[in-house]
């Protein structure tokens, strides 16, 4: 049986969110073995043997700390899953999880696909998107190892309890990496991660003002939803980058994405045409937006969003 | 100093896609510099322009026509251009990157490579890495802030959830850049006519002797069928909202 390798990725002693789909989308290719960075492989045992993890490997290296040193952290990954057979490496496409994941595909001169929607290991191919959403692409694997990315959310997350062992491996790797990170800066934080999000609700530039994207905030709070903004909301100077959904901001993938005054550019739909809810809320009702939406609101986001808020909290 | 700026000649995101075979697409379509690309040509024009010297060359594997996206960008500020000419289409990130390390190698040493961190057309987001294993050098993609420090590169990215990490690199490296580095500027007219006299050597990909032994393929490419029009919702705010609510608890069941 296959042995497929899943990088934990965690954030501030927690697993990420988007891990468990990836474990569920692992265990149709065989055994799933779990690597760890972080040294807290027993904190995250239990949890991971109850979405199928079986192995769950604790890397570490004398000397080297993972989070600061990104090619030491993507050599272990590499060492692990040699050492452990795995015959396909998996992870979440987030910032973190890409660097790392293409850093082994370097070291294990493997293929290489990254924001994958779709994964068949029966079948051995992958799909993802190619030109801004416009198409999928499906690659044959092909026998070799390789290394998969899955966009976050595009697998749900199953629980398939097992038992899960915890194997400390301890690695000689090289010390004097090119690449240091010396510090992180959360100031900007506070923002839910739009790419973990199940629920997203974004402004675009008829939000009008930074203090206006308020009433999206108090929507999101009913629901446990991230905000979003539309590229001209971002270059009017009223949301950060950050929040930025599209094209050249956040590819997001929820499983509701209600758009506020956005016109629908194909730009936009590549970062969030994923979703598995549309729901439109625009003035204008010729808006492209209304011809590739599941729900449309012909409304002022003025009127709707509060209202929306309110029915929401009852 | 020496940089290399990575320019792919890719459809414009607003283009309308044609599938025609397996895996081609027809290319009669509006065609642009890989717009991730020219935040990282951009980043290496202000760095010759602070600097007051230096000399900044283009690379782009791609067909004939690609060598306008390297006119682009020599309107910009790019000193000369090399294209690895081929006329296969979506041409996998391990092929590209071999042929940017053999132009690069077959030129000369780099201070710098800038590239985007993906590129519009396969969204791969693998060939600063497939790079930098193929020169040796280290990598950092998704930068969003980069100064020079010495000989030590200085640069951010963010990592989800509005975190920025800051790290440091030693040089020669290669720089993944992405929207928030800068803003690329627009040439002018006399720059873009000076810019059609700049160099552009054409080597032959052919010539490279590239193999082509990955087990790896692009088996298909279908189009992404589009949502038809939605379903709008009628009446007084209060009712619109009430059957959003109801559509989305009960039949969508997303909250």
């Amino acid at each position: 049986m296959s042995k497929i390798g899943v990088f934990i990725e965690t954030a501030d002693q927690a697993i990420k969110k988007s891990v468990p789909g990836v474990i569920s989308a692992a265990l149709q290719g065989g055994e799933v073995v779990g690597f760890v960075l972080d040294g807290l492989a027993e904190k995250y045992r239990e949890s991971l043997g109850e979405y199928g993890v079986t192995e769950l490997v604790s890397l570490s290296a004398a000397n080297i700390d993972f989070s600061k040193q990104p090619e030491a952290a993507g050599r272990a990954l590499a060492e692990g899953a040699k050492a452990f057979g795995i015959t396909s490496l998996i992870g979440v496409s987030s910032p973190i999880g890409n660097d790392l994941l293409a850093r082994a595909a370097m070291e294990l001169k493997a293929s290489l696909t990254l924001d994958c929607l779709q994964v068949n290991f029966q079948e051995n191919y992958a799909k993802k998107s190619h030109f801004s959403g416009k198409a999928i692409a499906t690659f044959e694997m092909g026998t070799g190892l390789h290394v998969i990315g899955i966009r976050p959310n595009s697998f749900d997350a199953v629980q398939n309890p097992v038992d899960c062992r915890v194997i400390d491996h301890d690695l000689d790797l090289p010390s004097g990496d090119a690449i240091e990170i010396i510090s992180v800066d959360k100031a900007g934080t506070g923002q839910k991660e739009l790419t973990e999000a199940s629920i997203i609700i974004t402004g675009g530039r008829p939000m009008g003002s930074k203090e206006n994207f308020k009433l999206l905030d108090e929507c999101a709070n009913t629901m446990d939803a991230a905000v979003g903004a539309s590229r001209a909301a971002v270059d009017a100077g009223y949301a950060p980058h950050s929040m930025q959904v599209g094209q050249t901001g956040k590819i997001v993938s929820p499983k509701l994405y209600i758009g506020c005054g956005l016109s629908g550019s194909v730009q936009h739909f590549a970062g969030m045409k994923t979703s598995d809810v549309i729901v439109a809320i625009n003035t204008d009702k010729d808006a492209p937006i209304f011809t590739k939406s599941d729900y449309g609101i012909i409304g002022d986001l003025f009127e709707v969003v509060p209202a929306l808020t309110k029915a929401l909290k009852e | 100093m020496r940089i290399y700026v990575c320019v792919k000649h890719v459809p414009d995101t607003a283009a309308n896609i044609k599938i025609v075979s397996d895996t081609g697409y027809d290319k009669e379509v509006k065609y642009v510099p890989n717009p991730y690309d020219e935040y990282g040509v951009e980043e290496a024009i202000t760095l010759v322009e602070k600097a007051g010297q230096g000399e900044i060359i283009a690379l782009c594997v791609g067909n004939e026509s690609s060598a306008n996206s390297l006119k682009s960008v020599m309107a910009m500020g790019v000193h000369r251009s090399i294209l690895v000419k081929t006329d296969e289409q979506l041409l996998d990130s391990a092929r590209i990157a071999k042929a940017l390390a053999k132009a690069i190698a077959q030129d000369e040493a780099p201070d710098l490579i800038f590239m985007g961190k993906q590129s519009v057309d396969s969204e791969g987001m693998q060939t600063p890495y497939r790079l930098g294993a193929e020169l040796g050098l280290p990598v950092v993609t998704g930068v969003v802030d980069f100064s020079m420090e010495g000989s030590i590169a200085k640069v951010q990215r963010e990592i989800g959830g509005g975190a920025r990490e800051t790290s440091t690199i030693k040089t020669p490296c290669i720089i993944g850049a992405t929207k928030g580095l800068n803003e690329p500027r627009f040439p002018k007219l006399p720059a873009i006519l000076k810019a059609k006299k700049k160099e552009i050597k054409v080597i032959d990909m052919s010539t490279l002797e590239i193999a082509d032994d990955s087990q790896y393929r692009l088996k298909n490419l279908e189009p992404v069928e589009e949502r038809s029009n939605a379903r709008i919702l009628e009446g007084s705010t209060q009712e619109i909202v009430d059957s959003l609510v109801k559509i989305l608890r009960e039949e969508e069941k997303v909250i």
